[in-house]
């Protein structure tokens, strides 16, 4: 499997973001976003994830599942976290298991839980938890949802010192597994990642 | 379970639990079909003969009031976002979120109708009716209302264009969901000539504004 970005040109209005970023990912590896703030490390990751439409150049994945779109294989992690606060943190995976994964909705569960701490607080709505567990509970999709490619933005956002060393651990084992991961961040995650791609150099 | 039934589903226990949405639009059904029929007086004849465009209007206002946490939330906490890497189309989850605004929203409106009409001396063979017209009605003020929320929603207070917006395209159902209840309470005309356009006019917005919410909501999430 591997992720092509060829020619990429991002327009807003009239201002150009990026222009002609090409690059390939292959699974098994990762990607690190660098660049200060407002490079466009934001509008890239969405453009992958298909938010955002291209001015001119194509994503796309070459050897992934032919049936799915590439929306359908992808995680993005954005900065806000994708919970209910009136849900507890049960109610959330059950729903981001059921409407994501419908088959083994729930299979992985307990290992979302276990992964990222949130034994205990099944019953909690998400809405009384810490900045750092709403954190924690928005990326257990990661981990509850299997799909090939990441991409994080600013995932770190919020999580202590031991959580983002669990972060790590999690993207660590996902590439290894042969997943693909790209991620925007200013703080070192610790992600065991050669590939860097700094933002804002043609500027 | 499907993902489509899986989003409805957590459409009405969201509104449920966050409850709000469907007190407020009871409410406020309640308090301003009361204040007309209070500031127009005890006079039976006017009640009955204004009540069918009364308990209308009023409703398309109160079904307007939650219409625009269709999408609203749902963008503010990022839920959104993880609904379009979903397996459904854009198109199928507004649908889905516009059919739950339904349920949780209109529904309980249309059911306390009867009981605000009452209120405005509403003739004893207009009670079917009205509930009738109105369930048939409902479905395209919460498919327009979609729209409007999918084109509001970056907006701080978009609150108030959405009603700008959504009004003026909930005449049609207004002027044949009343003239279905003006054909039996006063006539001439018959039921099912009025009824069947209110139905024909529901069916092409649920077919059609998918469309263009799925189209609003795309372009905000950019």
């Amino acid at each position: 499997m591997k992720l092509v970005v060829e020619n990429l040109t991002c327009r807003r209005g009239l201002r150009t973001i990026f222009e002609d970023l090409s690059f390939s990912l292959e699974a098994g590896k990762g990607l690190l976003l660098k660049g200060a703030n407002g490079s466009g490390k934001t509008t890239l990751l969405r453009m992958l994830a298909g938010f955002i439409e291209a001015a001119d150049g194509e994503v796309r994945l070459e050897g992934g599942d032919e049936e799915l779109e590439l929306a359908e294989q992808c995680h993005y992690v954005g900065h806000h976290n994708g919970i209910k606060h009136s849900f507890t943190v049960r109610e959330n995976l059950e729903f981001l298991g059921g409407y994501l994964n419908e088959e083994n909705a729930m299979q992985h569960y307990q290992e979302a839980l276990d992964t990222f701490n949130l034994k205990g607080l099944e019953d909690i709505p998400a809405g009384i938890m810490s900045a750092g567990q709403k954190r924690r509970l928005g990326l257990a999709r990661l981990v509850l949802v299997k799909r090939p490619i990441w991409f994080l933005d600013e995932p770190s956002v919020s999580l202590d010192v031991q959580s983002v060393e669990i972060l790590a651990g999690v993207v660590t084992k996902h590439i290894a597994d042969g997943g693909l991961a790209i991620a925007a961040t200013h703080v070192p995650l610790g992600l065991d990642v050669e590939d860097e791609l700094v933002m804002g150099m043609g500027r | 379970m499907s993902p489509f039934i899986t989003l409805v589903k957590r459409d009405l226990q969201l509104s449920w639990r966050e409850g709000g949405a469907i007190g407020t639009a009871l409410g406020f059904y309640l308090i301003v079909v009361s204040i007309l029929s209070i500031g127009i007086g005890p006079d039976l004849k006017i009640l009955s003969k204004i009540a069918p465009g009364v308990l209308w209007g009023t409703l398309l206002l109160s079904a307007l009031l939650s219409v625009d946490r269709i999408f609203h939330n749902d963008h503010e906490d990022g839920t959104l976002e993880v609904m379009a890497m979903g397996p459904l189309p854009l198109e199928l989850v507004t649908v889905a979120k516009a059919l739950a605004h339904w349920i949780s929203t209109a529904i309980p409106l249309v059911l306390i109708a009867p009981v605000l009409g009452m209120f405005l001396n509403l003739p004893a063979e207009g009670f079917w009716v009205l509930v009738v017209s109105m369930l048939a009605g409902t479905p395209a003020v919460s498919f327009l209302g979609a729209v409007g929320a999918g084109l509001t929603l970056g907006l701080d207070r978009g609150g108030q264009l959405l009603s700008l917006l959504i009004l003026p395209l909930y005449i049609p159902v207004l002027i044949f969901g009343i003239s279905t209840m003006d054909a039996v309470l006063v006539g001439p005309g018959a039921f099912s000539t009025s009824f069947s356009i209110l139905c024909a006019i529901t069916l092409v917005t649920v077919v059609l504004t998918p469309f263009a919410a799925a189209a609003a909501v795309r372009m905000n999430l950019q």
